[in-house]
């Protein structure tokens, strides 16, 4: 019995030494989140805020574009089965364009993750890439850091050029390839091409649907139909 | 003590080296190593969890029985990597981008539990700090060694990505001096390659020393110590 007694003890007191260095280790990053809470979510809106004007018409809206967004679900054209965020620039109220951001799910080594951005009128602002996991030196070129590549959407549309030549030149497109990584290429030219249909279906919705929305819906006055 | 101090020194940066010689911390030290800015922030964060794992387990030594300090020394060191993953984020944010799921996955770096377990929970708290600074900065070392070499081969920059920790003015110091790169050292077999040569240069550096010390056998024997 007293063998027992001494090795529940002893258990209990591992036990207690434990519990001490879980609660030592929740106060030290309790204590570090709380100093340094207010400059991540500080770093993390700069950071949204710089990417999306990166693909908007500087100067051309008056709008918090990183606080008026709503969330899309749409597997086919967004590439992805989770919903997608819509940011919305709008000036004095009316529409100027919205940033998507779909997902291109056909890259060499996994989704690439982009930020298109797409004028009222139907062209492309800019296109971005936020994350990807390319070919270092070939796939990587569509980084705007390390090619131009990126810029060849600029003001283009679904008809600018034909919709049939929205693809590679090896597929009889109008844009470039790059040797090696035409995969990562044809990848990001369809996903934008998807996100311009996308946004053509769906337009008036986009811009109409109350911030904060997580699907398209009708503003409470008007009576368009969502599909 | 003043020999002590010495030796662990040596020891960390160099005869027992955690990236040369006990090869600990490879997954981080070969995903990590493309570029010098990249190495020095990974080396940096890994030497600061290093030495406070080490103080803090140094401090606890005497009270924390043996069966359970395992998972101690994890709790210790999670809560550290977190707070410098934390503290990261808040003031080095693009660097915190770039080395992403690293910085969190220095919990796994074995070379700190090795630390832990074979020196702090062993020795007083200002040897403890001074094995993991060591320690810490002989890893550090390797990284930006291999980094800046990767980088230059690879993409031929020099310091690309400086102003990601020292701020804008620090744009300047970035330099292309070669046009474009041996793609094959940016890729995961350049940094194999990379690391390997950088453990043959270090054998040959100690077999020459080793040689020119052989009629001193007692000196020679001083470095096996580790």
């Amino acid at each position: 019995m007293a063998i027992r007694a001494e090795l529940t003890r002893s258990m209990l007191r591992a036990a207690g030494i434990l519990a001490g260095f879980a609660v030592f280790g929740a106060l030290l990053v309790a204590v570090t989140w709380d100093a340094t809470e207010e400059r991540i979510a500080e770093n993390e809106r700069a950071y949204l805020l710089r990417t999306l004007a990166d693909v908007l018409p500087a100067g051309a809206y008056d709008n918090a574009v990183h606080e008026d967004y709503i969330t899309v679900t749409d597997e086919e054209l967004l590439g992805t089965a989770v919903p997608v965020t819509v940011y919305r620039a709008r000036m004095r109220g009316r529409p100027v364009a919205i940033v998507i951001t779909p997902v291109a799910p056909g890259g060499y080594s996994g989704p690439i993750r982009l930020l298109v951005g797409i004028l009222a009128d139907s062209r492309i602002s800019g296109v971005r890439v936020v994350s990807h996991r390319e070919t270092p030196g070939l796939g990587d070129k569509i980084e705007v850091e390390r090619d131009d590549w990126i810029l060849d959407f600029d003001g283009r549309s679904l008809g600018q050029p034909p919709r049939e030549r929205w693809a590679v030149r090896r597929d009889d497109g109008v844009f470039d390839q790059f040797t090696g990584a035409t995969i990562t290429a044809r990848a990001v030219v369809s996903a934008v091409r998807d996100a311009l249909i996308y946004f053509e279906a769906h337009r008036d919705l986009l811009f109409a649907t109350p911030a904060g929305a997580a699907e398209l819906q009708s503003p409470p006055a008007a009576s368009e139909e969502t599909e | 003590m003043s020999g002590r101090v010495a030796e662990v020194i040596r020891t960390g940066l160099w005869t027992n080296n955690a990236g040369l010689v006990q090869l600990l911390g490879l997954c981080p030290l070969l995903a990590v190593s493309t570029s010098f800015i990249n190495g020095l922030g990974l080396g940096i964060a890994t030497t600061l969890v290093l030495v406070a794992s080490n103080i803090t387990i140094s401090v606890i030594r005497e009270f924390v029985r043996p069966e359970i300090r395992i998972p101690v020394f994890v709790l210790v060191i999670a809560s550290f990597v977190t707070a410098v993953e934390l503290a990261m984020n808040a003031w080095f944010h693009e660097l915190f981008r770039v080395l992403g799921i690293f910085i969190p996955l220095i919990v796994t770096n074995c070379a700190i539990i090795g630390r832990a377990e074979a020196f702090a929970s062993r020795q007083p708290p200002g040897l403890a700090a001074l094995d993991g600074l060591a320690m810490g900065l002989g890893f550090t070392g390797v990284l930006v060694a291999l980094g800046a070499a990767r980088e230059l081969i690879g993409q031929g920059t020099v310091l690309a990505g400086a102003h990601m920790m020292f701020g804008a003015w620090a744009s300047a110091l970035e330099l292309q001096l070669l046009d474009g790169g041996f793609l094959l050292a940016l890729l995961p077999p350049g940094a194999f390659i990379g690391l390997g040569l950088m453990v043959a240069a270090k054998n040959l550096v100690d077999a020459r020393q080793q040689r020119r010390r052989t009629p001193a056998p007692a000196a020679a024997a001083a470095g096996e110590a580790a």
